[in-house]
């Protein structure tokens, strides 16, 4: 017996799929192109989720992981194009599963040196200290030369995956969709298990955490890391996407954005991301067709859903949510 | 370098570091009192400078803008305050974050709507023009020791008013228990109002100050919010001393970074490079400094009583 | 979007005769309209329609959309505008790292780009495109003028830029003339906002002369705080930190600042005096160089729309390139890498009745197209 908030779900990851088919098959390939971002995006928030919605770790900087994860892509795939090593006598390439773990890998990495300092504060320390991260890491790329810098970086032809031709829209689509489906998956065996357990106990109740002998620095660090993880995914994917990275992706608006997706949809849910994802590019999309002024009436949204819908899409849609 | 160009590079990094405190100080009073995060502070900052702008163009001072921006800013303040940020307050930080990144988008795009895009012109008045000679031979803008000795004022002004006034015992006592201060019989709600369009004033007069050298513009108060943010975590969040003593380090170490960093760099690689590389590494000296602080006392320099 | 498309209709409608093309055409223009940047795009979309306007043809439609100054969404509108609007060219970009996002795969899916602005020297040599046209310059060009002119008065020079890649360009571009010697080189941080502790360094440097590159509002700052600072050493930049869209926010700070440009307000000629006029008869200000570069651009799609099919590419492409315009600079031609060959001039900032203009001093360059052409294999 599917609860209402399964269903609903259900619905939301059914539509994700048949809206770009359909329009696909009715020749319209720039919503199959949005539907992407929308699956791409939502995987970054889903990361995000992780320490954010489970963790109550509210990272501001979570830009620095979806910038890191593009850059991996970018500049593996430019080594790969002109066939310059890229350390160490290794090669660059240009096959999205080698990317997609280097951009992994990467990202947990600059997520434990981040994590580590920054876990040691908490509450708006926490939020501040991962801001100011994430703007190094920006102006780092932003004035380093090797990469573009602050013009970007281009990937001329989109990376490849064995058996799929990606630049058709509707096939990366698929790709994107699948690993959205696995990210998610994966945000529901941890939170079902026993270290997902500890991550939220240790945000309701840190004291009663650690007189169970569980340190609450190192779940929220293994929290932290795999969030950064699933949003670098997320970040190579982007760049996929749009065939471009750049330090946009790394600015603090970026960081805020993604908190935004998940707020809208519903702190915390499984779905939430998504929902809040599909939300977001929706608005801005048919807001932007309107008025030049969408910005301001993005923001009034916002604020009313802050203000009077908690919660969140979802939260409309499903009733409250079953955990604190 | 010399002794006179070391003078003046610090002299700078005093100027900046004033700035940013005008910046701080509301940020941290409004967290220590409300315990709000409040990241349209720099949408404040632009409101200041706009009303000084649009004021000295029509009137033809600077003088009077000056005054617009002060009234400007808290009134904007105050009417944010009352319709959004108290309900705010018994939110977790989160929703702060995201209530307040929305007002960023509103205020932003609606100075647009006001002003147009073009960026305004506002010039220093003509009794704070040229440059006097310092020791040394050199010579700096007087309009920068303006702007250092408004900051000191204000700081002056800032203690006297907490440790002297009614206004700052409630202050104080809002700071160290929220719960009690309601039950002395104080109106909370109005406490907490006027504590934020002060903290926007603060803002609004920092604007005005530095829209005067620099382009008032949309956009304008997002990397000093940031940088004011930094201040605010090394100095102890809720803390005003904390936050004086953070812009000044944030200040100088800013400055000098700038200043040495290059010059520091051009003994190992070619000169073009080293303006590069030391460039890139003088924009993010002080989020390492923040991060070195944090790693030692992870609540900052002071911390507050709570937070 | 749907009012813009409806007021360029209008536009189009009110106007009397008009010529008919081999093919209706639809243009994509993308620039920024929002934000802190808004002013450049505006001035960019106002040229460019303009011209279409001035041209009086029924068989063209403008699709104009925001891009924020943001990469990903000028790349998400270029998809829209390729993939669901079919566009025949896309147009408006204002900045180079936008450029780079939208330009080259624009190009890769058989679609023109006409730059009205943007000209990084990635697209300009080996990578050149025979489907990327640049109407404005190319991005050192402006800067190199400055160095020859440096070169006639000034020994000692400090100079400094933005830490991004145009700013290193332009410091190349200066350097690429320049003989003297160079008391500094100087790279900033983007978007800073505080120039004291460079001006320190440039009152303590002993240059006899300066120049900076600093577009928007960083150049705004600059000069001001320069003006403040009590040191007497002439400054000179690039047009753009010149043009009229930042002019009256520096105020009288920028008097006797000397720059390069194609294009300045007093240019005696007949195309020059014809769009001054209807640029101010139409917006009621002064255009800057962006409107002049879009409004060239639209010529430029315009003389060869009369005459090809813009799906016949290479047919069009070979109209483009005769670039058969009367453009407001005087000579235009493009050089092989499809970048424009032209003079570029020395300005000066002065007042003329109470409005800060340029004016124009002498002329450095004749005919001068660019140091990345001879890569370029089309």
């Amino acid at each position: 017996m599917l609860s209402r908030e399964n269903l609903v779900n259900l619905v939301l990851a059914a539509t994700l799929l048949a809206v770009p088919l359909a329009a696909n098959a009715l020749g319209q390939p720039f919503y199959v192109t949005l539907a992407t971002r929308i699956a791409i995006l939502a995987l970054a928030a889903t990361g995000l989720n992780l320490a954010l919605g489970l963790g109550g770790l509210v990272s501001f900087g979570h830009a620095a992981f979806f910038g890191i994860g593009g850059y991996a892509a970018g500049i593996l795939a430019t080594h790969g194009f002109s066939g310059d090593p890229l350390i160490f006598g290794l090669p660059g390439t240009n096959q999205m599963w080698v990317i997609w773990i280097v951009a992994v890998v990467v990202a947990g990495l600059v997520g434990l040196a981040i994590g580590a300092i920054s876990l040691r504060t908490s509450g708006v320390y926490f939020i501040m200290i991962t801001l100011a991260f994430a703007q190094m890491v920006y102006y780092f790329a932003v004035s380093w030369p090797a990469y573009g810098g602050e013009d970007g970086l281009s990937i001329l032809v989109r990376n490849q995956f064995p058996g799929v031709m990606t630049m058709r829209p509707l096939s990366f689509f698929l790709i994107c969709y699948v690993i959205l489906l696995i990210g998610i998956g994966l945000f529901a065996l941890i939170r079902a298990s026993r270290f997902g357990s500890a991550l939220q106990a240790a945000r309701q109740n840190e004291v009663r955490v650690a007189t169970v002998g569980i340190e609450p620095y190192r779940i929220r660090l293994t929290g932290f890391v795999i969030s950064a993880m699933m949003t670098g995914l997320a970040g190579a994917l982007f760049a996929d996407l749009n065939r471009f990275v750049s330090p946009s992706m790394l600015s603090w608006h970026m960081s805020g954005e993604l908190i935004v997706l998940i707020i809208l949809g519903g702190t915390g849910r499984l779905f939430g991301p998504l929902a809040g994802a599909a939300l977001y590019v929706a608005f801005e999309y048919a807001l932007g067709g309107l008025t030049e002024r969408w910005q301001f009436f993005l923001g009034l949204i916002l604020l009313v859903v802050v203000l009077f819908a908690r919660g969140g899409l979802l939260g409309l849609l499903a009733g409250k949510a079953r955990h604190g | 370098m010399t002794v006179a160009l070391a003078l003046e590079q610090l002299l700078n990094g005093l100027q900046l570091g004033v700035m940013l405190f005008l910046m701080a100080a509301g940020l941290t009073l409004i967290f220590g009192v409300m315990g709000l995060i409040n990241l349209a502070h720099g949408s404040l900052y632009m409101v200041g400078a706009f009303a000084c702008a649009a004021t000295a163009a029509w009137t033809g001072s600077f003088w009077i803008g000056l005054v617009a921006s002060l009234i400007a800013a808290a009134a904007a303040g105050a009417i944010v305050e009352l319709v959004v940020i108290r309900r705010l307050y018994d939110r977790d930080h989160l929703d702060q974050v995201l209530a307040t990144f929305a007002l960023i988008l509103m205020f932003s795009e609606g100075m647009r709507w006001l002003f147009g895009s073009f960026p305004l012109y506002l010039d220093i008045p003509p009794l704070l023009q040229g440059a006097v000679p310092l020791p040394g031979g050199t010579e700096y803008p007087v309009y920068r020791l303006a702007i250092i000795a408004a900051g000191a004022l204000v700081a002056f002004g800032l203690y006297l008013l907490i440790s002297g006034t009614r206004l700052g015992m409630r202050i104080r006592a809002g700071e160290s228990d929220r719960e009690m201060i309601g039950a002395l019989g104080v109106d909370i709600r109005t406490l907490y109002t006027v504590v934020f369009a002060l903290g926007a004033a603060l803002a609004g007069f920092a604007g005005a100050m530095v829209g005067a050298i620099q382009s008032v513009q949309v956009g304008m108060g997002e990397p000093v919010l940031i940088l004011a943010f930094v201040v605010i975590v090394i100095g102890g969040i809720g803390s005003i001393k904390g936050a004086l003593l953070g812009a000044l380090l944030v200040g100088v170490t800013d400055t000098m970074g700038r200043f040495l960093l290059p010059k520091l760099m051009a003994l190992f690689v070619p000169p073009a490079q080293a303006g590069m590389i030391g460039g890139a590494a003088a924009s993010m000296l002080i989020y390492i400094v923040m991060a070195v602080i944090l790693a030692v006392k992870p609540r900052g320099l002071f911390p507050a009583a709570h937070a | 979007m749907k009012k813009m498309l409806a007021a360029a209709t209008l536009a189009l409608s009110m106007s009397t005769s008009g010529l008919a093309f081999a093919e209706p055409l639809k243009i994509g223009m993308i620039t920024t309209l929002s934000g802190g940047g808004a002013g450049l795009g505006i001035d960019t979309r106002d040229g460019f329609m303009l011209a279409i306007k001035n041209s009086g043809n029924k068989d063209i439609t403008v699709v104009t959309e925001d891009d924020a100054q943001k990469p990903e969404l000028a790349v998400q509108i270029a998809d829209k505008m390729i993939q669901s609007d079919q566009v025949d060219i896309l147009t408006g970009i204002v900045w180079s790292n936008l450029l780079m996002a939208v330009a080259p795969s624009a190009v890769a899916q058989g679609k023109f780009y006409v730059s009205t602005n943007a000209a990084p020297a990635a697209l300009a040599g080996a990578n050149c495109n025979k489907l990327y046209f640049n109407a404005a310059y190319q991005n050192d060009n402006l800067h190199e003028a400055m160095g020859e002119y440096a070169n006639r008065a000034y020994k000692k020079m400090f100079i400094l830029a933005p830490n991004y890649p145009a700013g290193k360009d332009s410091l190349t571009g200066f350097k690429r003339y320049y003989k003297g010697e160079l008391a500094a080189e100087v790279y900033t941080q983007v978007g800073q906002t505080d120039y004291a502790a460079e001006i320190a360094q440039m009152r303590a440097s002993g240059a006899d002369g300066i120049f900076v590159f600093l577009p928007g509002g960083m150049g705004i700052a600059f000069m001001k705080q320069f003006a403040q600072s009590g040191v007497n050493i002439p400054v000179m930049g690039p047009g753009f930190s010149f043009s009229q869209d930042v002019l009256p926010a520096i105020g009288d700070a920028a008097l006797g600042a000397k720059a390069s440009g194609q294009w300045a307000p007093d240019f005696d000629n007949e195309a020059s005096k014809k769009f001054l006029a209807d640029f101010q008869k139409e917006y009621n200000r002064l255009p800057s160089i962006y409107a002049v570069q879009a409004y060239d651009a639209a010529q430029l799609i315009l003389s060869a729309a009369a005459k090809a099919s813009v799906k016949d590419a290479d047919a069009f492409g070979a109209e483009l390139k005769k670039a058969d315009i009367q453009s407001p600079r005087g000579n235009f031609k493009f050089n092989i890498n499809q970048h424009p060959i032209q003079d570029i001039y020395l300005t000066e900032v002065i007042k003329k009745d109470g409005v800060l203009t340029n004016k124009t001093v002498e002329k450095i360059f004749t005919d001068h197209g660019d140091a990345y052409a001879k890569d370029c294999k089309i």
